[in-house]
């Protein structure tokens, strides 16, 4: 399934999508779209509207969509419940998931696993990942950044999404941790994309740290609740590390344009 | 034990009649005060030779209770229908090592019985004890002879036929020394029984080394109050277990069971697992004293409270040795607007100021958080909350039967679809 512009499949077309929360508008006319197979990157400071981004996309939250569309393989999924969009293929691996004390960690990936086809081997991946010392665990609770991030990891490998959202795959994790969550992150995206190019990520970053795991296709900066300027990641992260956020000279330019 | 001629036997009678007496119209300290007449008379049931011949619309709901009509996986059996006691039973493999008998039969048979009735739960504690000695009918008497192991379980139901009467039980089991077993106790209605009155009084002796765990099932309907008084005294070594588990409507239960751990390294674990719905009022909990050295408890309750119905957890652990160790917790998550829950856990320590006592006590909605992060994973969110209950409610009872794990599956999905 293609989205409808030119130039081959599109996972996910944003056009011009204003959000508020609570009668505040958060997001402001975004427009992005993520061919398939590319990774994305988002950059902006604290407050700028990113993760508030992801969740919209996902369908979480009290997020009123006030304008645009969100098209994912070419269907419309704005007002979507949120558990649709995961079963029709987006997976997010939040910044902070909240602690599930009912609930192990092995009893959610089982449970996962039953959900999404039953064959995917929830215990290699928990391996993998070196998850098994938190399967009898309750979900969260007192888990290291490192550990909450590879918990998240590890459902998006059974969930098998073809989109992925990653809200600050590095933040919370110690050095260490970074290399595991890292490669992680770079074999769930190269997973499918080798075989069938499809799977996609639209990946938030403070530190630009996961952009040495991650051949990133293109970088956004987001500020004060709008895309500023996009082009290379790795280039705008540098201009962001120079000269700040506020310093960027592409984003002044549009800022001062409007 | 002390021996006992037939006329202290009368004193003692009388004397716990005296006291029943003046104990009438005295109020329970707990729980919503109800008035129950005294019980119809007995009507003569014609005893069963097998509890297969029961009627199929009581076999049903006794199923219901966790009771196997067939006794394929039971040791012994014990059936009260009303005021009569219809059918006792032991299966061959263990005759000589467990009794089971109507307790009237047991008091008869066994003087020094005498000692141990109304020990544990004083007979004018309130005006429902005071009803039981005055007007009871039935009960068990369970004994597991010194060393026997018991594989299999012991079944006791207690079964009201008819509207609108009531069953008043005084129950005592006696674990010998060393002896280990597991009991089920079935509590019900008939299938269109509505409206009914329970008083269990239940008196448990654990001696050295013994083990014993005991399962109650109550499975009432909406107009039924309960009430049950429980004492339980645990040995050296010794080890009680008590499981209650509550799925149905039920119009009022109070209950506040008292496990003493007299005896050096005795345990203690009370599992609480129940359901407030419609208009129940319930009132449970549970009283674990650490009397003993190296004495240890956990006392754990799980509620959930639908409809208008009302739930007040309690628990306490009284600590009277240094070296004794519990935990409490009561967790309860609420599921309706109108439904309100309490917990009250307490912890008391007497003279023992190294005892190591924590509690843990929680009471809120299903997290809405938990919910949409489970549906981001693909869950509907009749699955999402459906996991939640079903996790949160999940407590080691060892031993429960098939039925009621299936039946709690089912309620659960029941309350789900009507919470959401």
């Amino acid at each position: 399934m293609c989205g409808k512009r030119k130039g081959g499949c599109e996972v996910l077309e944003i056009e011009n999508l204003t959000v508020s929360a609570e009668g505040e508008e958060i997001l402001k006319d975004i427009s992005l779209d993520i061919p398939g197979g590319q990774i994305h990157i988002l950059l902006g400071p604290n407050g700028s509207g990113k993760t508030t981004l992801l969740r919209t996309i996902m369908g979480l939250g009290n997020l009123r969509v006030e304008k645009g569309r969100i098209i994912f393989k070419g269907q419309d999924i704005t007002h979507m419940p949120v558990d649709q969009r995961a079963r029709l293929g987006i997976g997010i691996a939040m910044q902070k998931a909240p602690v599930i004390p009912e609930l192990t960690l092995g009893e959610l990936t089982n449970m996962m696993g039953e959900k999404h086809g039953g064959t995917r081997n929830a215990s290699q991946y928990s391996q993998q990942l070196n998850c098994d010392y938190l399967q009898n665990r309750p979900f969260n609770e007192n888990f290291s950044g490192g550990e909450m991030k590879r918990g998240e990891l590890l459902q998006l490998l059974i969930q098998d999404p073809s989109l992925i959202l990653v809200d600050e795959p590095e933040s919370g994790v110690d050095l260490d941790n970074i290399s595991v969550v890292g490669e992680a992150l770079r074999n769930l995206l190269k997973a499918r994309r080798e075989v069938e190019k499809e799977r996609s990520g639209l990946v938030i970053t403070h530190t630009g740290n996961i952009m040495d795991y991650l051949n990133a296709d293109r970088g956004y900066v987001m500020l004060k609740g709008r895309i500023l300027c996009s082009g290379n990641p790795r280039d705008l992260f540098e201009e962001v590390e120079k000269h700040g956020y506020e310093g960027c000279k592409e984003c002044q330019k549009i800022l001062q344009k409007q | 034990m002390s021996k006992n001629s037939s006329e202290t036997i009368k004193d003692k009678q009388k004397k716990l009649k005296d006291r029943a007496l003046n104990a009438q119209n005295k109020r329970a300290i707990y729980g919503p005060d109800i008035d129950i007449s005294p019980p119809s008379e007995a009507t003569d049931e014609a005893s069963l030779s097998s509890l297969k011949d029961l009627e199929k619309r009581l076999a049903e709901a006794s199923l219901l209770a966790g009771i196997d009509v067939d006794e394929k996986n039971r040791s012994g059996s014990f059936f009260q229908r009303g005021n009569s006691v219809i059918y006792e039973g032991i299966k061959d493999a263990y005759q000589g090592k467990i009794e089971v008998l109507t307790i009237e039969n047991a008091l008869e048979k066994y003087s020094w019985l005498w000692d141990y009735w109304w020990s544990l739960v004083p007979v004018d504690m309130d005006k429902y004890t005071a009803l039981v000695e005055l007007y009871g009918r039935g009960g068990y008497f369970i004994r597991i002879l010194p060393g026997a192991k018991i594989e299999e379980p012991i079944q006791s139901c207690l079964l009201l036929p008819e509207n609108d009467s009531s069953q008043l039980v005084h129950n005592i089991v006696v674990a010998e020394e060393d002896s280990q077993a597991q009991i089920i106790t079935g509590c019900t209605g008939a299938p269109t029984v509505n409206k009914g009155y329970h008083l269990g009084i239940s008196e448990f002796f654990i001696k050295k080394g013994a083990s014993l765990s005991f399962t109650m099932v109550h499975n009432w309907a909406e107009d039924f109050h309960v009430r049950a008084r429980t004492g339980v005294q645990v040995e050296d070594e010794g080890t009680f277990v008590n499981n209650y588990l509550l799925l149905q409507p039920v119009r009022s239960i109070q209950a506040y069971p008292r496990i003493m751990l007299t005896g050096r390294g005795a345990r203690a674990r009370s599992n609480t697992v129940v359901f407030g719905q419609k208009e129940a009022d319930l009132d449970l909990g549970s009283l674990i004293e650490l009397n003993g050295e190296n004495t240890s408890g956990d006392a754990i309750s799980r509620a959930l409270s639908t409809d208008s119905s009302r739930v007040m957890m309690r628990g306490r652990l009284l600590a009277r040795s240094n070296t004794s160790k519990a935990h409490l917790e009561c967790k309860g998550m609420i599921l309706s607007h109108s439904s309100c829950m309490n917990a009250v856990p307490e912890l008391w320590v007497e003279g023992a100021p190294q005892a190591d006592m924590t509690h843990e006590a929680a009471v809120g909605p299903v997290s809405q958080e938990a919910v949409e992060y489970l549906m981001s994973r693909g869950f509907t969110e009749e699955e999402s909350v459906a996991a939640i209950l079903q996790g949160f409610l999940q407590v080691d009872m060892e031993g429960l039967p098939d039925i009621l794990e299936e039946m709690l599956q089912k309620t659960l999905g029941k309350l789900v679809k009507s919470s959401l």
